[in-house]
């Protein structure tokens, strides 16, 4: 009964540690503010956009007044509703790719790591491989070979940026398989998948998180590359990068700063935001840190 | 430490022939080149007849080691686009586009050493705060809308920078003439290379700090420039060495996206038109060859890092 308390206590006294260091870290604490905010706005995209985002409403690319905020785009299209909207399939886009590359990161680098040998060779050097290919060319190059479109943008950005969680769960799994308690668990006999999952992966997981919030910034910005390009989110559906897209004419660049000004900056702030809130995480869960 | 080379060496070589393989099997993910090649007036039996022509009769794997072939030879295969052997194309871009990346990593260097170091020896000074956040920002705004901005800025509203090409044409092509259309795209590809460099560079410079030859350094007085700059400066760089290695893949793939914003003629811009155009030699033989110069230089800055530390024990 006793233990139990202390333990308890104990994991309170770590959190609060935690997040006292990451409070430390203003711009963090900023940056967070901003993207629960982006987060609910995309979320209620429908509830505070004022117009349906593929609706002509008003006239070829007016400057902002009062009934739209920032203007209307080309075609007529209300721009604070497409960027509300567009906001929401970027953030998307960036947790999905994530999640797809962080499983296939950590599944291949728990094996690596834990089984070692043969297997361990294989799937490093399957890694190596992929890693030297330039990201974006492999990006770029299945998008041109399979349909562009918001699933298929996610699994490429997912498939081809799994190299990174694998190296770093291989190298935390390598470091934690010599620590005392999984080598009691090994002598006691227990079964692999409890080591692996229930031992092993809960004591990863904060450098998962860090690491994984750098690669939600990437992908953001890899989808905005990729839409700008014309390779990624294809319109009407708006997408960040896609709405930046115009600004590649120069009638557009000079004379209508409120089709591109607004998306490339929340594209900025929402980025930043989210690698201060990883750089502050990294700060907050670092063992050696005071 | 000759034995960690040959080693190293040896390690690369699967590595290589698995990268054709992944190379291969993304073109024939890509779909056939006959496909391309069918429309209302060409008969079956002329399909039939290049298809045995080019092989594709054959079992897959004897199409692989086929291509490998001549990859060995030197033959990349022809574009489809206008039928040039691609190897040449290759030579023809490349230039332009080593000129800009060679360029933006020598300026993110000569930004980020002094930066970094200054932040790290300031730790949680001002300065440093306004350094990191600066390196935060370079690394967050995507290099496309930088390069828009500065087209707006320079081009647009200053008119003082060229926004596209190299040259200016009809211009006889002085050097000052490409520098001046090198300066946005620089700016743009440092800026953000320059961002993850300065972290690095503090990181490792701050645990530099902390370690005891400093501190002996320190008390022996001779002076903070000689301590940092002579004992904390050569340390603090060798784990630079391999980020550099790992930032050529990144440097290209910025490259790509920035040669189409500014009209680069470089390998990027060659590559975005053959993606375009579905141009499938063109595009594998461009990875093939990213792939190669990047597993090189992560070979070579492997063994540089071997031969500039001298108290890592390699087995």
């Amino acid at each position: 009964m006793k233990n139990k308390k202390t333990e308890i206590s104990g994991k309170k006294a770590v959190r609060g540690r935690v997040l006292k260091r990451f409070f430390r870290h203003r711009l963090a604490a900023v940056g967070l503010v901003f993207i629960t905010i982006a987060v609910f706005c995309a979320v209620f995209a429908p509830l505070f956009a004022p117009f349906d985002p593929n609706k002509v409403v008003g006239d070829f690319g007016a400057p902002p007044t009062k009934s739209f905020l920032l203007g209307t785009d080309q075609v007529g299209r209300d721009v604070l509703s497409r960027l509300l909207y567009g906001m929401r399939i970027s953030l998307f886009v960036g947790v999905a790719a994530t999640a797809v590359s962080t499983v296939i990161g950590v599944i291949l680098g728990l094996l690596s790591g834990y089984f070692g040998g043969f297997l361990d060779m294989i799937i490093m050097r399957f890694t190596d491989m992929v890693m030297s290919f330039p990201y974006i060319l492999l990006v770029l190059v299945a998008a041109a070979i399979f349909k562009p479109g918001l699933n298929t943008i996610i699994l490429i950005l997912g498939f081809v940026d799994w190299p990174g969680v694998a190296r770093l769960v291989r190298g935390n799994v390598l470091s934690i398989r010599e620590k005392p308690y999984i080598q009691a668990d090994i002598v006691a006999g227990m079964p692999k998948r409890y080591i692996l999952f229930s031992e092993i992966l809960p004591n990863t997981i904060a450098p998962i998180l860090v690491y994984a919030t750098s690669v939600i910034a990437i992908s953001m910005l890899d989808e905005a590359a990729l839409s700008f390009l014309g390779m990624g989110i294809q319109p009407p559906r708006a997408s960040l990068g896609n709405m930046l897209n115009g600004a590649q004419s120069l009638s557009i660049l000079t004379s209508k700063p409120w089709l591109w000004l607004p998306p490339g900056i929340v594209i900025i702030l929402l980025v930043i935001s989210i690698n201060f809130v990883g750089d502050a995480l990294r700060d907050a869960f670092d063992p050696s840190g005071k | 430490m000759f034995k960690y080379i040959i080693k190293r060496i040896l390690i690369a070589i699967p590595v290589l022939l698995g990268i054709t393989v992944i190379d291969f099997f993304l073109m024939s993910l890509a779909g056939n080149p006959l496909q391309m090649l069918q429309g209302a007036r060409i008969s079956q039996e002329a399909v039939e007849v290049k298809r045995i022509a080019l092989g594709l009769d054959q079992p897959v794997y004897i199409q692989y080691f086929m291509w490998l072939k001549q990859l060995i030879h030197g033959n990349l295969g022809v574009s489809m686009k206008n039928y040039q052997p691609v190897a040449a194309m290759i030579k023809t871009y490349i230039g332009p586009t080593l000129l800009l990346m060679g360029t933006s990593l020598i300026v993110s260097m000569i930004i980020a050493i002094p930066a970094g170091i200054y932040s790290a020896v300031k730790q949680y000074s001002p300065g440093d705060y306004t350094v990191v956040t600066l390196s935060f920002l370079g690394t967050s705004v995507p290099g496309f809308f930088l390069a828009l901005i500065l087209i707006y800025l320079f081009t647009i509203k200053l008119g003082i920078l060229p926004s596209s090409g190299m040259t200016t044409l009809g211009s006889k092509s002085g050097v000052w003439d490409v520098i001046k259309h090198m300066i946005m795209p620089v700016i743009v590809l440092a800026s953000s290379m320059a961002g993850n460099n300065i972290r690095y560079i503090r990181s490792s410079m701050l645990e530099i700090l902390d370690k005891e030859y400093l501190r002996t350094a320190k008390a022996k007085g001779i002076g903070s420039f000689k301590v940092i700059n002579k004992h904390g400066l050569r340390n603090a760089l060798l784990p630079v060495i391999t980020v550099f290695g790992m930032e050529i893949p990144m440097l290209f793939g910025g490259a790509i996206i920035i040669e189409q914003v500014f009209s680069w003629p470089g390998l990027g811009l060659m590559t975005m038109s053959a993606i375009i155009n579905r141009d499938y030699p063109v595009i594998m033989g461009v990875c093939l060859i990213s792939a190669l110069v990047v597993l090189a230089a992560n070979l070579l800055t492997d063994i540089l890092y071997a031969v500039a530390d001298p108290t890592i024990q390699y087995k």
